[in-house]
């Protein structure tokens, strides 16, 4: 039934945009996107292990994206220059990843739908995966919304207030890894990075506050998701670049609606 | 017991000893100010204070339950980050608005809690940061040179302000500064730090020290003469000399 498959689709891409925009928040102030990208791209080292130890594709790119997550969050603290690492990272895991699937025998698996997902596939049980990684994504980072906050602010006053910004690291590098296995058929591993950037970049100039940033970047990663989803069925174009086209284009439009809400 | 204590501490940075044997002590209602040159490991004997760096040797006590207030040197705010100085003073503890607003105006910024940090200036922000730790029932204020980007009037009335803050909430204080005559005067104790404790005590017995001499003496003269001639004045008034910056420019010309 037509309905049905969309409505699965509708859901997943609400779930993963309601988890990822909180998130992305803090990938945006901490100025982690290439952390992001490293951990997104880990997937299709995941997908290459799924395949070789016959387990869950979800299963393989969690773990493969939990370890890619504390690996460089680990890395880029002792690091002097964490960007570039990042890059190598990021880029590395993507190419390794493609190279290992290739040779693992890609019959299995459909390398485009893990680049830029297959959202208008999701299954009920995929959506039962998808909303139950989101709700432990949104609960970790609402349960630790003050503390992620101000050790973002300050790693210093966070150790005087008795935070670990150590521990406050891993706890988003752990939601970042959760994040990928459940965007990875929404968006695919290598748009997972927009949705938790752009909708958070959207908000910004419509927020004065970290949690109105949030709130809003929410609402935008939703209406990316209902607009890029519309317009995939109307005009049959690949779903998750339309999602995250929307998402650049309400990019676009706050950017200018800031400058002119400033000068007005 | 003291608030915090320091017995032989020492840490290793890059594979270069920035401290050793670093014993240290502050009590309840002191005001003890850290003097040393660059690199003399200031900045990083606080962020071991605070629990943000683990020593290599010695150990550090707390007392229980200790409330630090710190005041870092800068905050590392991006600019994507938007942040009120309001909602600022409510981390990680969220407190209510007329706390907030009776805490800013008690640092002179009345009517502040709704400004973007990015707006403020740095003298505004300092004062922000102080509203945070004094509202949090703070025990001790850490400053981490805390008037580092302000002029010499706004330098004054900082240290005018954290007097004011000690008296009435009887905190301790722990300032890294490089404003050595307006500190001297300010300061119940004074330690010079180089790697280790060169020497400490009362700001005109630790001002005689060889130690701070061999330091300080030629380098900063101008510094040295500006902080004899506070401390001179201080005779004739010592409360209102204590933080008075007035006579340092003065000072400055003879």
């Amino acid at each position: 039934m037509l309905a049905d498959f969309l409505l699965r689709a509708g859901l997943a891409g609400l779930g993963v945009a309601l988890a990822a925009a909180p998130l992305g928040c803090f990938v945006v102030w901490r100025r982690m996107a290439y952390f992001g990208d490293a951990t997104a791209h880990a997937a299709l080292l995941g997908a290459a292990l799924a395949l070789v130890l016959d387990i869950s594709l979800t299963l393989g790119v969690l773990v493969m994206a939990l370890a890619m997550a504390a690996a460089v969050t680990g890395l880029a603290r002792r690091l002097l220059a964490p960007d570039s690492v990042l890059g190598v990272a990021a880029h590395g895991a993507l190419a390794l990843g493609l190279v290992l699937l290739a040779l693992t025998g890609r019959a299995g698996v459909d390398v485009e739908a893990l680049l830029f997902g297959d959202v208008l596939a999701v299954g009920w049980s995929d959506l039962l995966v998808i909303w139950a990684g989101a709700a432990a994504i949104l609960g970790l980072v609402l349960w630790r919304w003050s503390r992620l906050l101000c050790a973002t602010v300050s790693s210093e006053i966070a150790c005087a207030e008795g935070i670990d910004p150590a521990r406050e690291r891993l706890a988003l590098a752990v939601a970042a890894g959760v994040l990928v296995a459940v965007a990875i058929k929404v968006v695919g591993a290598l748009l997972v990075t927009a949705m938790l950037v752009i909708p958070a970049a959207a908000a910004r100039p419509l927020a004065r506050t970290p949690e109105a940033m949030a709130l809003a970047a929410a609402l935008i990663a939703a209406g990316s998701v209902g607009a890029g989803l519309g317009a995939s069925v109307a005009l049959d174009l690949p779903p998750g670049p339309a999602m995250v086209t929307a998402a650049a284009a309400a990019f676009a439009a706050g950017a200018l609606a800031g400058r002119l809400w400033r000068r007005g | 017991m003291s608030l915090i204590e320091a017995r032989g501490v020492g840490i290793d940075l890059g594979g270069r000893p920035v401290l050793r044997d670093v014993d240290f002590a502050i009590e309840r209602g002191e005001i003890v100010t850290i003097v040393g040159p660059n690199g003399s490991g200031k900045t990083t004997f606080l962020r071991i204070l605070i629990g943000a760096l683990r020593p290599d040797r010695g150990r550090v006590i707390r007392a229980p339950a200790l409330r630090i207030g710190h005041v870092p040197q800068r905050l590392a705010i991006d600019p994507t980050l938007p942040i009120t100085a309001g909602r600022m003073i409510g981390l990680p503890r969220r407190r209510p608005a007329p706390q907030i607003a009776a805490a800013l105006e008690r640092v002179g910024l009345p009517g502040f809690a709704g400004r973007p940090l990015a707006d403020l200036s740095g003298g505004q922000l300092q004062r922000v940061l102080l509203a945070r730790a004094i509202l949090g029932g703070a025990d001790i204020l850490i400053l981490d040179e805390p008037t580092q980007s302000l002029d010499q009037p706004a330098t004054a009335a900082f240290y005018l302000l954290v007097e004011e803050l000690r008296r009435d909430t009887g905190c301790a204080v722990l300032m890294v500064s490089h404003d050595l005559h307006v500190v001297m005067g300010a300061s119940d104790r004074v330690i010079c730090l180089n790697g280790h404790v060169c020497c400490q005590g009362t700001p005109v017995a630790v001002s005689a020290a060889p130690e701070y001499r061999a330091l300080f003496g030629t380098g900063t003269r101008g510094a040295f003469a500006l902080y004899r001639h506070a401390h001179d004045h201080r005779h004739d008034g010592p409360q209102a000399g204590a933080a008075d910056p007035a006579p340092a420019p003065a000072g400055g010309e003879g």
